[in-house]
């Protein structure tokens, strides 16, 4: 994407480009993506992708509780799983569907309070430094956490913006009418 | 692993500078202001003090040895040499369990959460099978470990829209109503309003010798019911053994089992590496349906004495710790 297209996009989608684009380059990974979880459903969709499969994917939904970031998001706990190819029948047909099949995949929950509302997901980390799993695990759950943060405030920053201004504008209009009750008294 | 990555991440540990510093020092000595702990106690997470225990990160290696323990005659051996599990009924608490997977065989009972029309949440029967996966591989885990046991299934992660805790509490509650010996939760919640049912749930179970065994969750979040003290919870090491595992000298976390690059079952019939503490709490449920089948008269409190007792870091009569426990 181009940097006026990063611009035209909302934040939240600028938030998690960005972090699936730290995923994907700190793991040296093949693909790392973000589902969010709709809240009316509870399907994850498809927010963002950096690497292997790309932003035509952005906006498919997945049913709740399938697959590996489907039990990540029901459990709340993130997961790693290795050798997936070997596995004669791993969820082929949600992974041909994102037009990559991978061979590891480690996912970690985004919490927001007590709720997971999405899981960011890592295909194919590179197998440079073996015997690392837990690490990568848990600096995951770190990237997980600071975009869940982010979504956190830009969420915040949506429904507490609007009445401010409101505010501003009330106290603005209150201010008006003071000065022209001044002049017609 | 390397314990660098997530060092900043983990809780100082007592006597860090912030607590050492708050408290005014009388001795000479301001580090060791503090009493000395007897060696076989480990330090105190500061976030376990009156407030719902954190996660807990996997231990890399061994942990400390524990000299003291002395009941002659309790080790492996006695606890689960020659057993294979049979006569225990084990419930997975989970995804649901594939039945007839070449490591699973044959699941004795199979339910599933079912929204019910009132919103609140019952429970049915339902043929073995698993969307997820998860369960599938923690039935599988406990299958390797104790070939012999009675396996059941309990849904409780359901794609429906009822939230994940009512489905819990439902699952969990019928696991301990129908009288399994042992259930498997690899599971946690983060929803504070489930505390109080679930701590009250997991006594209900203690009391009537049903052991849960519990995978801790592995973030930094206020989580049930592993944190509770009546049930066991389990972490995992990096170490490859499937029988070896060690006793927390930190708990709330307990026990410490194979949790990193594990064999598991994979719905289809297929076998794929995974990595977590979903995957170290079977271990220790097989190891419970070991020890059962041949102590089938010992409470959850005196199972997990044997537990504690047999633990690759606890020393046994026949030589010091961190020897092979089979």
């Amino acid at each position: 994407m181009s940097p006026a297209d990063d611009l035209d996009a909302s934040t939240e989608r600028r938030l998690l480009r960005s972090v699936v684009q730290v995923a994907r380059h700190a793991f040296g990974a093949a693909a790392a993506s973000v589902f969010l979880v709709d809240p009316d459903t509870r399907e994850l969709v498809f927010e963002a992708v950096a690497g292997e499969g790309d932003d035509k994917l952005v906006g498919t939904r997945f049913p709740a509780g399938t697959g590996i970031a489907g039990w990540v998001a029901s459990s709340g706990q993130s997961m790693l799983v290795d050798d997936l190819r070997e596995s004669r029948q791993f969820d082929t047909k949600a992974a041909q569907s994102t037009g990559y099949v991978p061979d590891s995949i480690m996912a970690a929950p985004l919490f927001s309070g007590d709720a997971c509302i999405g899981v960011l997901e890592v295909l194919d980390r590179g197998a440079e430094m073996p015997a690392r799993e837990m690490a990568d695990v848990a600096l995951l759950d770190l990237l997980a956490d600071q975009a869940a943060i982010g979504l956190e405030l830009l969420t915040r920053l949506r429904e507490t913006s609007p009445s401010r201004r409101s505010d501003k504008a009330m106290q603005l209009l209150a201010m008006a009418e003071a000065l022209l009750a001044n002049t017609h008294g | 692993m390397s314990p660098g990555p997530d060092a900043p991440t983990r809780p100082a540990t007592p006597g860090a500078a912030p607590a050492a510093s708050a408290v005014p020092t009388e001795s000479a000595a301001p580090a060791e202001a503090e009493p000395v702990a007897p060696p076989w106690r480990g330090g105190a997470h500061r976030h376990v003090v009156g407030v719902p225990a954190y996660g807990a990160r996997t231990s890399g290696g061994g942990s400390g040895e524990f000299p003291l323990a002395d009941l002659p005659g309790v080790g492996p051996a006695w606890a689960w040499g020659g057993a294979d599990g049979a006569g225990v009924r084990v419930c997975v608490v989970d995804s649901g369990v594939e039945g007839g997977h070449p490591l699973v065989g044959e699941v004795d009972r199979s339910v599933t959460v079912v929204d019910r029309e009132d919103g609140t949440v019952g429970i049915a029967d339902c043929p073995p099978t698993d969307v997820a996966g998860h369960g599938t591989a923690c039935a599988g885990v406990i299958r390797a470990i104790a070939p012999g046991v009675s396996l059941s299934s309990a849904r409780v992660l359901t794609d429906g829209k009822n939230g994940s805790g009512d489905a819990l509490l439902a699952g969990l509650s019928w696991a301990v109503e129908e009288g399994f010996d042992v259930v498997n939760l690899s599971l946690a919640t983060t929803r504070q309003a489930l505390a109080a049912s679930l701590h009250e749930l997991a006594d209900r179970a203690y009391f009537r010798r049903c052991t849960l065994v519990v995978s801790a969750h592995n973030r930094p979040v206020p989580s049930f019911p592993w944190s509770f003290a009546s049930v066991v919870s389990v972490a995992s090491h990096d170490e490859d053994g499937p029988m070896t595992y060690y006793y927390n000298p930190a708990p709330p976390v307990e026990f410490h089992a194979r949790g990193v690059r594990v064999p598991v079952a994979w719905p289809g019939g297929g076998t794929i590496r995974s990595t977590g503490n979903s995957f170290a709490a079977p271990h220790i449920a097989g190891l419970c349906a070991l020890v059962l089948s041949k102590h089938p008269w010992l409470t959850p409190a005196q199972l997990k004495t044997v537990l504690f007792q047999c633990a690759a870091n606890v020393a046994h009569r026949t030589g010091g710790a961190h020897e092979p426990g089979r």
